[in-house]
């Protein structure tokens, strides 16, 4: 099972974030968790500055931007 | 949304669809102005001078115009500013001496993309990086007041020597309020667990983008940037048109104009509460300058809806004390005040 966590703090590019996250999830078939990561100290220790961010299974895979569910599918598959 | 986008993707080619975008934008843009008159005075038989019929003929051009301007110039800056990223910008602004450090960070706010809720984890960010106080302080007010959108309208309504004034006093005001908080050694009012952080020290991947992806993500920013102003846009071009066919030129030039000492003052503070949007409010001040309003007021009255805007500042109030923010809201109102009068002089 996928371990993904949403960084942000909840401004609307962290809610689309969120919004195609599940959507890639459901493209892609497989079981995942999704945290929402809030707290600005949390956030920060993953390196990153501009949110929204995130993260699968522990690894940074995007920030600054808000990927679309197309985006995110091949890195749930990695 | 996202098969439909893959479907059409399979059908037209990318680049294809790129150039007819373009090309529709230029034709719009072409016909918009015949386009309005027509249905104000033609089509609506609205009389050509009369109060009613300016203003809706203005506010039938006006809405195009602007929401063309805002969809093509963000498209543009977004896609040019992918390239750009605080983190890069944070590993070149560490460990730098003071003054080349502050000019530096003033430059790159220009050019870094700047969202209100990363305004918190970029000031922890520099802070924590060692990047000084001041320095940040200097990115923290040059990224939203010099802000392309900004720049770029001003350069289409009302020419290049605008906007490069309106882009040197921002970039001045941000570096002297900068090295000024440098010098006043503020640090202990940054609220103390800011100092605690420690962010993973590991350099952050690289994003790798294609063009197309870039393209693709400045295009996606457009629509929901552009939705999200669009009812401003609205109510800001109905006040602009009502002005425009309403208001007589000497209310403006009496109340805002040299004449008024408290103008610029009034104006700065006109524009803390309000959304820190340019978009909203260039309309309006496109239709004060027209009707007499001196450049200098209309600067300092957008440079305080971008650079003091209260919404971020209620956001900051997460890492600095009240103090802090005192002296930064003083200090950059000092500086706009000052440009607003000596654009007013210039101008006069």
């Amino acid at each position: 099972m996928k371990k993904i966590e949403v960084l942000g703090t909840g401004c609307s590019n962290c809610i689309r974030l969120e919004k195609n996250t599940r959507e890639a999830i459901a493209m892609a078939g497989i079981e995942a968790e999704i945290t929402k990561v809030t707290d600005y100290g949390d956030i920060m220790s993953y390196g990153i500055m501009s949110t929204p961010g995130l993260v699968i299974d522990g690894k940074v895979v995007s920030y600054g931007r808000v990927p679309s569910a197309a985006d995110i599918v091949p890195w749930l598959a990695e | 949304m996202t098969s439909l986008a893959l479907t059409t993707a399979r059908r037209v080619p990318f680049w294809a669809t790129v150039v007819l975008a373009a090309l529709a934008w230029l034709v719009a843009w072409i016909i918009n102005l015949p386009l309005a008159n027509w249905i104000a005075y033609e089509l609506l038989g609205l009389e050509q001078g009369s109060a009613v019929g300016d203003a809706v003929a203005f506010f039938l051009y006006d809405v195009p115009k602007v929401l063309l301007l805002l969809g093509g110039i963000v498209t543009v800056v977004s896609f040019l500013r992918s390239f750009v990223s605080p983190e890069r910008v944070r590993r070149a602004l560490a460990g730098r001496g003071v003054l080349p450090g502050t000019l530096a960070a003033a430059g790159f706010g220009t050019v870094t993309p700047f969202c209100s809720c990363s305004a918190v984890p970029l000031f922890i960010g520099f802070v924590e990086a060692g990047v000084p106080l001041g320095v940040t302080f200097a990115f923290l007010i040059a990224s939203p007041m010099v802000n392309e959108i900004a720049i770029v309208l001003l350069w289409g309504l009302f020419g290049p020597l605008v906007a490069l004034a309106y882009m040197a006093a921002g970039l001045t005001v941000a570096v002297v309020a900068g090295l000024v908080i440098g010098k006043l050694h503020l640090e202990r009012y940054v609220e103390d667990y800011v100092w605690a952080i420690h962010s993973n020290g590991a350099p952050v991947i690289e994003m790798k983008l294609t063009i197309e992806g870039r393209i693709r993500d400045a295009w996606t920013s457009t629509r929901t940037l552009v939705w999200k102003v669009l009812p401003f846009v609205l109510v800001g071009i109905g006040i602009g048109a009502i002005i425009h066919g309403f208001v007589p030129t000497e209310l403006v030039v009496s109340i805002g104009g040299s004449g008024n000492p408290l103008a610029v003052p009034a104006l700065v503070l006109l524009g803390v509460p309000l959304y820190s949007n340019a978009a909203g409010t260039i309309p309006i001040i496109e239709v004060l300058i027209a009707k007499g309003l001196p450049m200098g007021s209309a600067l300092a009255f957008m440079m305080a809806i971008t650079a003091l805007s209260l919404p971020e500042m209620v956001i900051l109030r997460r890492v600095m004390k009240p103090q802090l923010i005192a002296v930064f809201a003083g200090i950059v109102a000092a500086g706009i005040l000052f440009v607003g009068y000596l654009f007013n002089a210039l101008y006069a």
